[in-house]
Formats: structure tokens, sequence, C-alpha cells
């Protein structure tokens, strides 16, 4: 599904602007209604499972469905205004699908919360979470005209960004990991916001250092029976330092704290953003490498992460060592329970993974309570909002834009693949929590934050351009002409004061 | 630079299809693996999610179910737990099942796909089929008069309809409640452990899984096998039978416990339950005949179900004549169980024709449409309806004039035999008194109940100790309950 998207045309927008003046266009179609219907089908079918937990569970339909209908009906209805009133052109499908995650995590949790084993009830406090992501999402939307503006703020960016990492250090571990805040009676998890703000830092410094990094090199000394080699090419210290710097430092702390996925998933971020940047194999090859040699290194001296690592290979290990199923064993039990179809919402036993099971091991009701067909669901369409990622960051102009909308796609496939992975044995568990639909205000709110920019770039990507001849060059050709020592984008790098005067 | 946009994004994708075939492998490749694990409580969760099917005897439920908060929510309980046990078994989601909630697990549960009715539709909605019930033969009255004439002493009781093999009693003594037993915790486990370092061992169903000597009563058989085979054809003619009888082949000298026995005929020796005369009989029959005899009455039977199994009642194939003589009165290796010796005397009280007892009448699914019912069989024909005839006689005689005048019902006509079985080392263990009667409804030549008795533990001295004074009562107790004659009380057993 992604990847036609991700090969098919760019969705209608601008075509390429002609040289030397681009004559009249047609006005795109702005979609706004398209995404209205869709968002009337998210609530819907969000109020259908809330009502169908409570028919499966009591014989009713919960007197509350309704209210659940409206205030996620409302909470949508305040996206959509945000997004008719500053982003005429967004994609249609972006918010329409987080809108129904987002719903479905709800009932997910709602459905959890039946289960008295599993604590207090956490729906109302993810509805107010949920809340404040979309209300997030429209300051956002409101707030932020244009998205280059934030290519200004990238070494703040990476400043915030190691200061949120470092923080939970102070603060005790939870269950083998100090990944939480904890202030006024509420815990935030710094993580969940850190990769948008490493997003957008590594967006800004390699849009600006692209042409560097890609060809300011050095042949790698070698020399010999190694003699190829030398086609790879080391870039200055001075351009890549920064990055590798920002790079370790955030692992450093992963590693501290203990939270692998997190680990991984800057990993990866950083591995697929320096490749879109400097399509250069030769660094995914060595960001690979060292990401190897990372997880080799970390499995082996943390013994936190080694018991993954086995758990992972042998995740029945635990019940024939008489000590019982352990939660990983468990969430397999509860996905083959599942089957095809499902058992039905509100049916499943998933409760038995243990505490864990609205935050990290959501996916396990989903997958027992609406079987394969129900998952392949859900993962549809987490790849439909990542191929729209993908999708606005192949139609956007300017460099930090495209980076910033692969970067922001990146970031929720990997950990869509990193938490799914996880709970279904197919990598070492991580612990993170699955976007929109597991319990856990940070990561509703940040990745809010995360659709709100992605609406924001597609907007511009497929704003018809203004009325006045557009400046040769707004948009550079897909590979980089060779040898030109600056780039014609780079007028719109950061820092300079080319912000082109929106009109909204 | 849109190149690699591209690239990352046929990366994602292919991500996305690792997860798909990766989920498809969990769901549905290793699914069915993950259903058996033992480890996977998923199973007995859905097990316990409804209520069970009951357990009826007549029109009397003596099952239920109630709900818990725990995690296996239905558990099982028992209308009169002690009183049923031996029928029911225990119901325990720690321990599993026995006896018919065992046997009849499935379709208690619902899991059995007899109760199905629109197999594919129940695959795709997964709907769980409510549990069946199962009608049990039981007549509530005579299990409770057996239970209450045994009041605890260990022993067992086993009543038959001789014409059908309906199991009308089966009592143990001392019992236990199975309801103790149906969740799980600490409890359950404490009483589990109770129960099973008692040393009155109130978990054995001795009716039916439990063998005793059965001492004189085996008379019954021999006698049979004497009639059958021509060895004796006048019941009143006197035998030629020393007293004491020196066993053949040894130096062992065998008396009776009272006079009269020298070369007493058959009638009297029955009536009086002379040893000599029919160890006498056994060792002129032979091995052969004698033990042909019994396994038609349904010994050294393994394979009967009722439907739980049956504990086998064993006469050796093998024997010396020494040892076919002490066979024949009940004693050597000869053991049987309860049950089997009241299908002994439902035989003879049917004109001859031994019935394949059972326990399930029939099974209903929970909307109460009959989904199986038990046909009466005959297992064999135990003996002709001449011998059948001659042994009534016999058998009326020991009750109207003998040493079973305790189980005498005014009206009816009632045939028994007593039996004193000695045990344990030189026969120093306390002796089990033996009852098996049937009695014939008034104005009938058949049989309505069967009844075989066994009480272990009388406390009284050795002379007191016969069929006739402990366990007759009980036997006549539970044929007048049979006989819906209401007897005034069991009246205290007296000596014979």
């Amino acid at each position: 599904m992604s990847a036609t998207s991700a090969t098919a045309p760019p969705p209608p927008g601008p075509p390429r602007p002609v040289p030397p003046h681009g004559a009249a266009r047609p006005r795109p179609a702005a979609r706004r209604g398209v995404e209205l219907c869709l968002l009337v089908a998210a609530v819907g079918i969000s109020v259908y499972g809330y009502a169908e937990v409570g028919l499966a569970r009591s014989g009713a339909v919960p007197k509350d469905a309704l209210a659940y209908g409206g205030g996620l009906g409302g909470l949508a209805l305040l996206a959509h205004v945000a997004v008719r009133a500053r982003a005429r052109y967004a994609d249609p499908l972006l918010l329409p699908i987080a809108v129904l995650l987002n719903g479905l995590g709800l009932v997910l949790v709602y459905r959890l919360d039946l289960e008295p084993v599993l604590g207090p009830r956490a729906a109302p406090a993810q509805l107010v979470w949920s809340s404040l992501g979309v209300g997030l999402f429209a300051v956002a939307v409101l707030a932020l005209r244009d998205h280059r503006v934030l290519a200004r703020y990238t070494y703040v960016s990476v400043t915030a960004a190691l200061a949120l990492l470092v923080m939970p250090i102070a603060f005790p571990a939870v269950n083998g990991a100090r990944i939480w805040i904890r202030a006024a009676g509420f815990s935030i998890q710094p993580g969940e916001f850190a990769k948008v703000l490493l997003a957008i830092f590594f967006a800004g410094y390699l849009a600006a250092n692209r042409a560097a990094l890609a060809y300011a090199g050095r042949p790698l000394p070698v020399a010999g029976r190694l003699k190829g080699l030398r086609r790879l090419q080391l870039p200055t210290g001075r351009v890549l330092g920064p990055v590798i710097a920002v790079w370790l430092a955030s692992v450093g702390v992963l590693v501290l704290e203990r939270d692998l996925g997190t680990s991984l998933l800057f990993f990866g971020l950083f591995v697929v953003m320096l490749y879109v940047a400097t399509g250069r194999t030769g660094w995914t090859a060595v960001g690979l490498l060292l990401a190897a040699a990372g997880a080799a290194a970390v499995g082996e001296t943390e013994p936190h992460v080694h018991a993954r690592v086995q758990d992972w290979l042998h995740p029945f290990a635990s019940i024939a060592a008489g000590q019982g199923p352990s939660q990983l064993a468990q969430s397999l039990f509860a996905f083959g329970n599942g089957g095809a179809l499902g058992t039905g919402l509100g049916q499943g036993s998933s409760y038995l993974v243990g505490f864990a099971a609205k935050s990290d091991f959501v996916l396990a009701t989903a997958g027992e309570e609406l079987g394969l067909a129900g998952l392949c669901a859900l993962l549809g369409l987490y790849a439909l909002l990542v191929a729209r990622g993908f999708a606005a960051a192949l139609a956007t102009r300017d460099p930090f834009g495209r980076l910033l909308a692969a970067g922001l796609a990146s970031i929720l496939a990997l950990q869509v693949f990193v938490v799914t992975g996880g709970v279904m044995d197919l990598i070492p568990l991580t612990g993170m929590a699955m976007p929109f639909l597991a319990q856990g205000g940070s990561s509703v709110v940040a990745n809010w934050l995360i659709v709100a920019l992605l609406v924001r770039i597609s907007d511009r990507a497929r704003r018809p351009e203004p009325e006045q001849p557009a400046p040769a060059g707004t948009a550079g050709p897909d590979t980089p002409p060779p040898a030109k020592p600056r780039h014609p984008e780079s007028t719109e790098s950061p820092g300079s004061t080319g912000s082109s005067g929106s009109t909204a | 630079m849109n190149r690699c946009v591209r690239h990352a994004a046929a990366f994602c994708f292919l991500l996305l299809l690792a997860l798909l075939a990766n989920a498809t492998r969990v769901q549905l490749v290793e699914a069915g693996g993950h259903a058996a694990n033992p480890a996977n409580r998923r199973a007995d969760i859905a097990l316990y999610a409804r209520p069970r099917g009951d357990i009826l005897a007549g029109t009397r439920t003596v099952t239920g179910s109630r709900p818990t908060s725990g995690q296996l929510r239905y558990v099982r309980t028992y209308a009169d737990g002690p009183l049923y046990a031996p029928v029911t078994g225990f119901a325990s989601q720690t321990y599993g099942a026995t006896l018919l909630e065992g046997t009849e697990n499935g379709l208690l549960d619902g899991t059995s796909p007899a109760l199905h009715e629109q197999p594919l539709w129940r695959e795709i909605t997964r709907a769980r089929q409510r549990g069946g019930d199962v009608h049990t033969t039981i007549d509530p009255a005579a299990q409770q008069a057996a239970y209450d004439g045994l009041a605890g002493r260990r022993g067992a009781v086993a009543a038959l309809d001789p014409a059908t093999g309906r199991i009308l009693a089966l009592v143990s003594s001392p019992s236990y409640d199975p309801g103790l037993l149906s969740g799980a915790g600490p409890s359950v486990t404490a009483a589990w452990k109770r129960f099973n370092a008692d040393p009155e061992q109130p978990m054995l169903d001795r009716a039916i899984r439990q063998t005793y000597p059965p001492g004189s009563t085996f008379k019954v058989v021999t006698a049979a096998a004497a009639l059958a085979g021509g060895e004796v054809t006048d019941l009143r003619a006197p035998t030629d039978s020393p007293d004491p009888y020196r066993l053949p082949g040894t130096d062992v000298a065998l008396t009776n416990e009272g006079p009269g026995c020298r070369d007493a005929s058959v009638y009297d020796a029955f009536r009086y339950s002379c040893n000599t005369v029919f160890a006498k009989l056994g060792a002129d029959l032979g091995p052969q005949d004698v033990v042909a005899q019994a396994e038609l009455f349904g010994f050294n039977d393994n394979e009967l179900r009722i439907p739980p199994s049956v504990a086998k009642s064993n006469v050796d194939t093998t024997m010396s004549p020494d040892q076919v003589a002490l066979s024949s009165i009940g004693q050597y290796d000869t053991t049987a169980t309860p049950l089997q010796m009241a299908m002994v005397a439902a035989a003879v009280g049917d004109g001859g024709r031994l019935m394949a007892p059972y326990l399930v009448d029939r099974v209903t699914n929970h909307a109460g449409t009959t989904v199986s019912e038990t046909r009466p069989h005959t297992l064999h024909q135990a003996v002709g309806t001449r011998t059948a005839a001659a042994l009534q006689q016999l058998m009326e005689a020991v009750v109207t004039d003998g040493t079973g005048t305790n189980a005498a019902i005014p009206g009816a006509v009632v045939g028994g035999k007593t039996g004193t079985a000695q045990h344990g080392l030189a026969n120093a263990g306390t002796p089990y008194a033996w009852f098996l009667s049937y009695a014939k409804p008034p104005g009938s030549s058949r049989a309505a109940v069967a009844v075989a008795v066994v009480v272990e533990d009388a406390d009284a001295v050795r002379a007191d100790i016969s069929g006739g004074g402990n366990a007759a009562p009980i036997a006549r107790a539970v044929m007048e309950a049979v006989l819906k004659e209401p007897a005034a009380g069991v009246s205290s057993p007296a000596g014979s």
C-alpha cells in the first residue's frame, strides 16, 4: 500500500514548475469535504467499537456511548476547523486516520478498564490527554503558518531534546526503565517529545549541510587490497561531528535509562534521514554497522537488554522453567487466540498479559479481539498514515520540509514496527507505546504533534503558488547536480530571511 | 533526494510486510500450538465462562454452578455433595473431574460435538455451546435410604433395576463433599490434602472402585454353577459333605460358623451358609465351571463402563482344587465390587438375564432436547430360567427362614444372601458384612430391585458380624424405597 503511494505521483498538487515562468495553473482542490466525511466515518467506527464492548460485556450499549461519540466528534471537529482555517490544502487523509486510531485506542483502553486485575481506570485520563493532543494539534496548525520557521530552531530543538532525555535520570526507575518525569501527580515521558525535536534538528541540520555531507570528503585512508573502499568518502569531521555527537549523546542517555525502544527508534531515524539527505548508501551501511555494534555491545553488557534478547529467542523458556508464561508468551497466546477473525471486542482474555496490557501490549488485545483481520486493518491505517507522510515529503518543494516529513513518517513507521514486532516476537521486546493506540499521555500528545507537522507540510506542498512569478529554482531537481557548490535551495536554509509570505 | 525518499518509503513498506508475515505466523500458523500450551489458561477460562450443565437424579438437580469474581468464573456446587459424590464425582478447577463429571465432561461443559446443531456456523461465530444436562438413573429415595442406612459406617451400597440394568443407588460411606474441591485456591488444596490423608478414604468410591472378598454371597455363583452344570439336581437332597471339610491336597480343615452342615442339602446349606458344602461343591465342579459361571455374572470384566469405569471383580482362572474350594465360598483371590454382587442378585431376580448396568438415562442439551439416550441391553444370559428359578428358591428361603430374615418386606417377595468375609493376615482384619438381595413387588414374578450392601467397619465382635445383622436392614430400606413403601424408619440391627 505504501509502496504504491510512495512510487505513485504525488497527490494532485501543483505540477513541477515549468521554467522559466509558470503558466496559469489550475487551482488544486482543497478536499476538505472529503476530510469531513472521513472524520464522520472515523468517529462512527470508534463509537461502534465502544458500543460493541458494552454489548459484549453487559448486553447493553454503554450509557455514555453518545457522550463518547460527542466528545470524540467534538475533538475531530475542532481539529478539522483548524485545518480548514489554516491548512486548506492539507492531505485529507492524515487527520481522519489519526482520529480513528486515537478513537480505537480509547475503545481498547476502555475495554481493558473493565478488567479489575489491571488496576485503576485509564480511559478518562487517556481522553483528557487525547484532548490535549488535539488541542496542541489545533494550536500548531493555527500558529505555525510555515513549517520552514522550525528550521530556525535547529539548535534550540537539539538542546531541548537532549535536556528532555537527560531529565528522567533524576527520577526513580519504573519497571527497570528511567523514562518518566513525575511532577504534580502526573508523569510524562520526555522521550516521546524528544523524538519530534530530534527529527526537527536532523532535518534542519542536514538540509543546511547536505552538500557538505554529500561531497566534501576525503577518501578513506586505506591502501593495498582494500583500495576499492576509497570510493567511500568521509565528510569532514567538522560537518559530521555535531550529528554524531548528538546521536551518541542521545543513545548514551538511553543506555543509561534502559530505554531500548527509543534508542532503536533514534538509530533508525538517524540512518534514514542521513540517507535521504545525502543519498549515500555508504552512510546507511556505516549507520547500520554502528547500530549493530551498539546493539551487540548493549546486549552483552546490559543484563536488562540481554534478558529481553533471550526472551525473544526463547519466549516460552519461562514456562519450561516452571515460572509460568512471560508477558511475551502471554501476548503470543493472545494473538494466537485471536486467529483470523478474533474473539470480538470485550470477549478476549488479554488481561492475562498483566500490568502492561494497556500500554506496551495494547496490540495483544487488538490482535485477540479483532483477529488477524483487525490487526491488518490497523497496520494498514498506520501504513496509510506513513505513506501520506512520505507523499507530503515528495510533494514538498523545500529540502527542510522534505527531510522533516520523511523523518516524521519514518518515526511513525519505525515505532509501529518496533512495537508490533516486539509484542509479536519478531524482534526483541523494547517497551514503547503504539502511536495513538496505547495508554500513555505523552505518546498521544507527541503523535498529534507529528500529525500537525505533516498536515502543515502537506498543506504547503499542495498549496498553489502565490500569484507572482516564482523565483527560478524554487524546486531543485531530485538528484543534486554535480559540483555545484551552493544549492539554489540554500536560499531557504535556516537563518536566511527567505520566509515566503504565505497567503492564507 | 526524492529518489531517496522513495527508497525510505519502500523500506518502511518492507517493514510492514515483515509485520504482516509475522502476524500471519503468530495468529494462524502457530495459533494451534499456543492454544494447546498448558501454560495458556484460555481454554480453562472459556470452559468456566459459562455455567456447567447439571446432573440430575430423577427430577432432582444435584449439582449447580455459582459465579465467582475469579478468573475462572463459574464454580461447581453440589446440592447434597456427600450423598451423591459416588455418582457425580467432583469437577474441580484444580484437580480435574472424576466419575460422571469426568466421563460426561464434554457434554456438561458444552464442548462435545454431540450438542452442536450447526457446527460450521459455530466455527465462524465462535459462540460457545451451553452445557447439556445429564439425567441419571438414580432413584433419590433409594440413594437416601442407602446413605442413611450406612450412617457413616465404612461401606457401600449398589442397587439395580434387574429388568433394565438402571442403577438406582450408588452409595459409598464415609463420603466427602465434592463442592469443597470445585474451585481453586488454598482452601481447595487444603481440602484435597485432607481428603487424601484421611485414613477413612472418603474419596474412594467403594460402590464401583473398591473390591472386597465377597465371602458367602459368592455361594450364589457356586450354586448357579452346580445347578447349571447338573452337579445338583435336587435342592433338598442331602449332599456328601463332611464337617469339617479338609481342603483337597492340604491339611487345612474348613469349618462352619453354625451347626447342622454335615451332609446338608443345598437348600439348607444355602439357608445357613455352610462353608463346607459349597467348598466341596466348588472343588467337585473344578475351576472351569466356577470361573465360567462367575464370568457370566460379570466377573473378570475389565471393560465394564457405566460410563465411569468399574473395577474388575476377580476370580482366578487357574487354581488348584483347594483354591477352587476356597474361591467357591468367596475367599482366596475372589474379590467383587458391590455393584458386581448387585448384578448377581439382579440376574437371579430377573430370571437369569443379566442386563448391563448403566447410570446415565439420557443427556439433554440446554434447551431440554434429548441428544442421547441409553438403551438397556443384555450383558449375558447368566443362567437359564430353570436354574434362575431354583436360585430364587434358595435365596427366598434365606429371607423367610435363614440368615437373612432382617430383609423381609411385608407383602413383597424378597430373596437374599448373607455373607461374612474374613480378610487380612490370618484373617485378623475386621470381617466385612455382606448382603445381597432382590425384591419382587406384590403380584409380580420379576424383581423390581436388586441390592448389594457391604459394611466394613462393624465394631462388634466377630460373632455378631454377619450380613444378616449389619447389612440386611440397609438392603431392606433401599428395596422398600424403590418399592415405594416407605419403611417406618430403619430398624436397629438385630443379631442373627
